[in-house]
């Protein structure tokens, strides 16, 4: 989509897109120049020494079994909080969008967990659920269940995907009530009548109205959970144990910064930049294509 | 006219400065990772050399953990700033000595600035760490730790137990561990600190067991790792099993586990001998450590630990001034003096790194009023260093510490006996060998 | 429609606010708790009037393991980090997606790319790269390098360029026929028309600018720039024992601030955000 009216003039508008463009270079293209550059090289922490190593960084990346293991596992980790996120946000959006008492009171302690921290949600976590003083571990211990994220690695897997579709729950509760709104109200009505037959109505009628919102929420959803949970997970379990909760992000930090791997964190660096410059191209597609 | 004016008065501005540089003392910058008491120590350690001299001074900075000094000093040291003197964490030491023209080496400082800094002033075990394979030395040692058995002796006393009794073998462990479980007499019988640091590097150390070949690193960049041994497998497998009968209870990675045991929960743990401070400061419970245990079967009688903790580095920079390398040997000696040693460990529970510091603090009777703080010294010294007992020298070595952990923890989960789940950090902990060898040979 | 109240709605809402405001009311009533009876497991549910004081302790506590900055440095680090991060952006990508949306002028298209295929990557993605090109520039623990990596983002531009292309042709061409000129044109009529759209991302800027947590982790290595978020983190990741409710009360603290941004611009956030974001 184009503008047919503008303005005259060339100067101005170099002038106003310059500063973002020199961020840009400063901060994406010279460290991903860089970051590409390394991705080629052996090279030692201090700079010393390095070599042209070719793909080499890369081949033994998807040779390397913890590699392999931490994608899968970030695979499943975006599916399980995409899943329970969108599913909990679309459930408590339908539900709040009825002509209901209190909806604005409802819409207001529902949105603001979206200002909260995905590392202080991870702190409040491990305040609940410490293993020697955690209030709901001692409730755990008393039903007979042994909780120790920091030591059951599928207790420790369960407990980030929860906390991480726990603090993004509300994004899309946002959303689909944004959507469901644009949804004529006679539509709405219709499909609100209870039991079976009313779910089978809002499945058949309305959902696939939410349809560009779902799509649109997907990426969102996905691109948050590959990348944004760095500080949840990182703060609760380091990536532990075992390797249990290492993502592609946590494993790409810890490459990087504290093995001091600089050829081999870099061509992570790479992958995930391919990864989600085709995530983000998809959704523009989608969404651009609606806009024209 | 503006400029010119300028352009005139800059000789003048040089020279003034100039004057000034020659009348104020040469400040150098050290960068540290001593947090809270520790870092006002430090701190008073540094005040009191800025005071004993006016030629010189040091100006501490916090930089964060560990991590993050040597992450900061790499940063830095690329972009031409390091600080003067960086302190680095025992597992850096390779990354370190493998730096090149980064770092100047103590026995280089001392011979480019005349400052003598005798490598016999140190005790063996911090020597030997530092040092590299000829004996030259490599770092200003400073705060050392060895590993030690911590018990906690209100357990004891609940579970019906002599805190007193000997606990020189595991097997006498065990036998305490299985009375604190049978009377419950803590929710955790037995626990460790950095799970890595006392059951893989200390224990080979007094067991007197090769960890990696190349004597264990220190003859050269690319050693092989020998973790997957058989006295390693018994030491893991007798642990495993000790979980497996509630006996021993895994809590986490490095210094992540000790606030359970300061809060009184378990019986046993191994953590460092610095922890004394803390205890000291926080316990609700009567404390007190000994030797680490050992397994008569690989040992008849244990040798030497090794130390864990952090040393000073000289660092380059491409404007350093030799002064400022003069600057940087006269604060290495200065904290080797007796006096400041023997201060240093008093008030932290680190260990005195000097003879004449530990024969100081003997004399004023500092072991004799807090029982139990002798322990790590004896320990460290009651042998001579062997060739697998003077430390361990691994490039990348924080990261073969992790997968070590991340191994046991995996085992520990999915009941893997010992000997799968070493062959497993053997290969992948090789692999970060490899990797660290072929990038400073590039 | 529905005479008698819709009682499911209500139970399945309540539920939800539940889940949500949970883990927040034991980290309240915890922070009005002893450290010792914390430490022993003793966690009760109903706050301790007695510890309310608590919430005024611990902003002057400090994590003696970072230097002792107090929590409210560390909040004042967070404010001034989320305010210039969100009005950097705003400011930033206002102007660029204006440039982009009306004018032609040499590789504009090129421009627009650069700026979008680049800057969609987060900060947690060219993290070791980036981290190394800022300690060449030295701006290693200082509060530009603290933000200015993170003002950079597509986001902003992409959301301001749809918002402008839909504002009328014929709205452009009065303000022309007016003899505005393409400045005042931005200021007069662009910017408040899309006020709500501003409101929204300002919120979303904000809260974003607020919670960061892994640049800093990495930036500021003294203390001095510790934003609360990692301050929080970090006084639990120590090998002493935390301080458990000094911690809940800080955790409080820092949640307000965004909490506050966000439920007080609650109306345009919803409109504005989803006008735009779609």
């Amino acid at each position: 989509m184009e503008r047919r009216t503008l303005f005259a003039g060339w100067m101005l508008p170099a002038v106003l897109v310059a500063p973002q463009l020199a961020i840009t270079v400063l901060f994406f293209l010279l460290p991903a120049w860089r970051a590409f550059g390394e991705s080629v090289r052996a090279t030692d922490a201090f700079g010393l020494n390095s070599s042209f190593v070719g793909l080499a960084n890369f081949a033994e990346l998807f040779q390397s079994s913890t590699y392999q293991a931490a994608l899968v596992r970030t695979f499943v980790f975006c599916i399980a909080v995409t899943c329970l996120a969108m599913g909990f946000g679309l459930l408590l959006a339908s539900f709040a969008n009825r002509a209901i008492r209190g909806a604005r009171v409802y819409r207001i302690l529902l949105i603001w967990p979206y200002a909260i921290a995905p590392a202080i949600a991870s702190v409040i976590f491990v305040f609940l659920l410490q293993p020697q003083i955690g209030l709901l571990t001692n409730l755990f211990g008393r039903l007979g269940l042994d909780f120790n994220y920091a030591t059951h690695a599928d207790q420790a897997f369960l407990l980030v995907i929860v906390i991480a579709a726990w603090k993004q729950v509300s994004y899309n509760f946002i959303f689909y009530l944004a959507g469901l709104q644009s949804v004529p109200r006679s539509v709405i009505e219709a499909a609100t009548l209870d039991g079976a037959r009313g779910f089978y109505r809002f499945r058949t009628m309305i959902f696939p109205l939410l349809a560009p919102t779902t799509f649109f929420l997907i990426i969102v959803n996905i691109v948050y959970a590959a990348f944004d949970t760095f500080a949840l997970i990182f703060a609760l379990t380091a990536g532990g144990p075992g390797t249990a909760t290492e993502t592609l992000v946590v494993k790409v930090y810890r490459d990087g910064i504290l093995n001091l791997d600089i050829g081999g964190s870099a061509a992570q660096s790479i992958i995930l930049m391919v990864i989600i410059i085709g995530l983000t191209t998809i959704q523009f597609r989608y969404t651009g294509k609606r806009a024209g | 006219m503006k400029r010119r004016l300028l352009i005139a008065a800059a000789p003048v501005t040089a020279l003034a400065a100039a004057t000034a540089r020659a009348a104020a003392p040469v400040t150098i910058t050290l960068w540290h990772a001593m947090a809270g008491a520790l870092g006002q120590k430090l701190q008073a350690t540094v005040d009191a050399f800025n005071k004993s001299q006016t030629a010189y001074q040091v100006d501490a900075v916090y930089k964060g953990t560990y991590p993050q000094v040597l992450t900061a000093t790499i940063a830095a040291w690329r972009a031409g700033k390091a600080p003067s003197i960086a302190q680095v964490f025992d597992v850096g030491t390779a990354d370190m000595l493998g730096a090149g023209r980064a770092v100047v080496d103590v026995y280089k400082l001392a011979a480019m600035t005349g400052v003598a800094i005798d490598p016999a002033t140190y005790i063996p075990a911090v020597r030997g760490y530092y040092s590299l394979n000829d004996g030259k030395m490599g770092a200003a040692p400073f705060n050392s730790s060895t590993a030690t058995m911590w018990i906690n002796e209100d357990v004891f006393e609940k579970a019906g137990l002599d805190p007193k009794m000997s606990l020189a073998t595991w097997d006498d462990v065990i036998k305490a561990a299985r009375a604190i479980k049978a009377r419950n007499a803590a929710p955790i019988p037995v626990m460790t600190s950095w799970p890595t640091w006392v059951h893989f590097e200390q224990f080979a150390a007094i067991h007197n067991v090769e960890y990696a070949t190349l004597n264990d690193g220190f003859g050269g960049p690319k050693p092989t790792l020998k973790i997957d041994t058989a006295p390693f497998v018994k030491n893991l497998g007798t642990i495993l099993s000790m979980q497996k009968e509630g006996l021993f209870k895994y809590q986490g990675r490095d210094g992540a586990p000790s606030p359970i045991f300061y809060a009184g929960k378990a019986g046993i743990t191994f953590d460092s001998s610095s922890i004394y401070g803390q205890l000291k400061q926080s316990a609700k419970f009567k404390f007190n450590d000994t030797y680490l245990p050992y397994h008569p079967s690989i040992i008849k009688s244990p040798i030497n630990s090794i130390i864990g903790g952090a040393a000073f580095w000289a660092m380059t920079a491409p404007d350093r001034t030799k002064p400022e390398y003069t600057a940087v040997a006269h604060f290495f000696n200065f904290i080797s003096q007796p006096g400041n040693d023997s201060g240093w460990s008093e008030a932290t529970g680190y260990i005195p790194v000097t003879t004449a510091g530990n024969a100081l603090i003997t004399k004023q009777g500092f072991y004799t009023a807090n029982p139990g703080t002798n322990i790590a010294v004896e320990q460290l010294t009651r042998t001579q260093p062997t060739n697998f007992s003077r430390g361990i020298r691994l490039g990348g070595m924080p990261e073969v510490r992790v997968i070590i952990e991340e191994e046991w923890e995996r085992a520990i989960q999915n009941n893997t006996p010992a000997k799968t789940a070493l062959a497993t950090a053997q290969h992948r902990a090789q692999a970060v060998i490899n990797r660290f060898a072929q990038s400073i040979h590039a | 429609m529905n005479r008698k109240p819709d009682y499911l709605a209500h139970a399945v809402l309540l539920l939800g606010v539940v889940i949500f405001i949970f883990p927040l009311w034991v980290a309240f009533a915890g922070a009005t708790q002893s450290a010792a009876a914390i430490n022993r497991g003793d966690i009760s549910l109903i706050p301790r009037l007695a510890g309310l004081k608590i919430f005024i302790t611990a902003f002057g506590f400090g994590n003696a393991a970072k230097g002792g900055v107090p929590v409210w440095h560390m909040l004042l680090v967070s404010l001034g980090m989320a305010l210039v991060i969100a009005i950097g952006k705003i400011v930033i990508s206002a102007l660029s997606a204006f440039a982009i949306a009306f004018f032609r002028f040499p590789f504009r298209m090129i421009a627009f790319w650069l700026i979008f295929i680049t800057l969609m990557l987060p900060v947690e993605v060219r993290i070791i790269p980036t981290y190394a090109v800022m300690s060449d520039f030295h701006l290693i623990n200082s509060f530009t390098g603290l933000t200015m990596p993170l003002i950079a983002s597509a986001t902003a531009t992409l959301l301001f360029r749809q918002v402008f292309l839909a504002i009328p042709d014929e709205l452009v061409e009065a303000a022309k026929l007016d003899g505005a000129g393409p400045m005042r044109f931005f200021f007069d009529i662009l910017l408040p028309v899309s006020a709500p759209n501003l409101a929204a991302l300002f919120v979303i800027l904000f809260v974003y600018g607020w919670n960061q947590y892994l640049w800093p982790l990495l930036v500021a290595t003294n203390g001095k720039l510790d934003p609360i978020v990692l301050g929080i983190v970090q006084m639990i990741t120590t090998d002493q024992i935390p301080q458990w409710n000094l911690v809940m009360a800080a955790t409080i603290l820092a949640i307000i601030p965004p909490v506050l941004v966000v439920v007080a611009m609650q109306r345009w956030f919803i409109g504005g955000l989803t006008e735009v974001d779609k």
